[in-house]
């Protein structure tokens, strides 16, 4: 059997695990597609969202019931002694005693790290703020290899608010451990923040900054696309005109062919016309049932059952 | 100071030891000797009023301060000699943080004891502050702690929130 690269580990950001990890993380998730055994009969799951979520949430409570195991937790902050003054410190330390993993999606950034620091048994990080989110950064390159047949050399262009969102932060990081060349689609005020194109620089990934779909070039193989939150702009009139420039629909995607993958991280408002549900790219909902696979392996590889 | 040697005795025209890049014509307008304490040569230019407050130098303390001095290595540099305080690894390293190519000897009745050229260390906890409001380090109740990924110029990623911090965004605490 081949060896289990989060035996004995958290999973808190996408800089821990090199490239290798990565690929032997991905091959092990193939597994839980077809299989259903009970590997986490007996243990549990300690569900600790500090804030409100539904996708990863669910998602986590279906991969540990797959696996036959249990879950606790709670889905917001106001229940808990957290908000009676209790240090995070203190909660996971209690918490501990109850479960055999956590989950841990909490507003404040490095949360996850502190929570990993404060007990013995494995964190999976849920989200940070707008740190990280690893699975599903995962979620979304096994959804890239299941759809491309690859993760490496990849021509992907990222469309939308490319400031704010940890998603995106997070997976052009990881790509650009494969060798991707990159589009940043955005307007100037929802750019990649300067320290993520630091990196990109550093690590030698060929990357164009631009501020329009035209500008995508046509062989490009992934357009991952995100909303462009209303509430990140002052001027309203600003953010419709941003809204209405980077909505996708059977018309301007043409141009890349019936072998383009489109993705989004959910939820989206109106940056994806409802006609391309129908387009064979379209990637979106397999990315979300891929994150019940990909969170069953990461249980079941931290627990080391798999 | 290798073994065997002499000990090398701080002149009153010096503005620091080791320090043989200043000219002559200037070293009197900077100095005058330490009798016992530290001298911290080559700080960066403008940053000798900072190294102060980050040692939490008392007010009444005997201290002579060069700022913006020539200096044939960095071009400008400052210099502080701080009379009657012997400081410690811990602390010059903290002075390194702000200034790593800061240099350090120790006196103690005109004679240089020690010698330092302090190394910065992988990891720096407790002494600066993260910039990012979101950090979890914002609760004063979780020691802050820095990955040093660069040193010139120097570079901290803070291990917590993965925030990077250039040399002019450091705060200490």
């Amino acid at each position: 059997m081949k060896k289990n690269p989060l035996l004995g580990r958290d999973v808190i950001s996408m800089r821990d695990f090199g490239a290798a990890e990565i690929r032997a993380i991905l091959e092990r998730c193939r597994w839980f597609e077809k299989n259903r055994e009970p590997l986490l009969q007996g243990k549990v799951l300690a569900n600790l969202f500090f804030e409100p979520s539904t996708r990863t949430r669910l998602s986590f409570d279906a991969a540990m019931k797959r696996l036959g195991g249990a879950t606790i937790g709670f889905a917001d902050s106001l229940s808990t002694s957290i908000s009676k003054g209790e240090s995070l410190w203190d909660t996971i330390r209690v918490a501990e005693g109850y479960c055999d993993i956590m989950v841990i999606r909490h507003p404040a950034e490095g949360s996850a790290r502190l929570a990993a620091e404060a007990t013995r048994l494995p964190v999976i990080n849920g989200g940070d703020g707008s740190n990280q989110h690893p699975t599903q950064t995962l979620l979304d390159l096994y959804t890239l290899k299941q759809r491309t047949g690859r993760i490496e050399g990849l021509k992907v262009a990222f469309v939308g608010d490319l400031k704010y969102g940890r998603t995106v932060h997070s997976l052009i990081r990881s790509l650009s451990w494969f060798d991707a060349k990159l589009w940043l689609v955005s307007p100037p005020s929802l750019r990649l923040p300067e320290d993520f194109l630091e990196d990109l620089r550093e690590t030698g990934t060929e990357h164009h900054v631009v501020e329009e779909l035209a500008a995508i070039p046509a062989d490009v193989e992934v357009l991952y696309l995100t909303r462009i939150q209303k509430e990140r702009f002052v001027d309203a009139v600003e953010y419709e005109r941003v809204r209405n420039t980077y909505q996708v629909n059977p018309g301007n995607v043409a141009r890349f062919g019936d072998k383009l993958t489109l993705m989004h991280p959910l939820p989206r408002v109106n940056e994806i016309h409802a006609a391309l549900d129908a387009h064979p790219g379209a990637a979106w909902f397999d990315q979300a049932h891929n994150g019940v696979i990909v969170r069953q392996a990461l249980l079941a590889l931290c627990l080391g059952a798999a | 100071m290798g073994r065997g040697s002499a000990p090398k005795r701080a002149k009153a025209d010096e503005s620091s030891p080791g320090a043989a890049e200043v000219k002559p014509a200037n070293a009197k307008m900077q100095v005058s000797a330490v009798r016992s304490g530290t001298v911290i040569d080559h700080l960066g230019p403008s940053t000798a009023f900072k190294a102060l407050k980050i040692l939490g130098v008392a007010a009444d303390a005997t201290v002579l301060i060069g700022v913006n001095l020539d200096s044939a290595k960095l071009g400008k540099k400052d210099i502080l000699k701080i009379e009657g305080r012997e400081l410690t690894d811990d602390e010059m390293n903290k002075v390194a943080l702000l200034s790593p190519q800061a240099t350090f000897s120790i006196i103690r009745d005109f004679v240089v004891v020690k010698k330092f050229r302090p190394t910065l260390p992988d990891t720096v906890e407790g002494l600066i502050r993260c910039v990012n409001p979101a950090c979890v380090t914002q609760d004063p109740r979780v020691t802050g702690r820095f990955l040093v990924i660069g040193k010139e110029p120097l570079k901290l990623r803070c291990y917590f929130c993965e925030r990077s911090l250039r040399e002019n965004e450091v705060e200490f605490l």
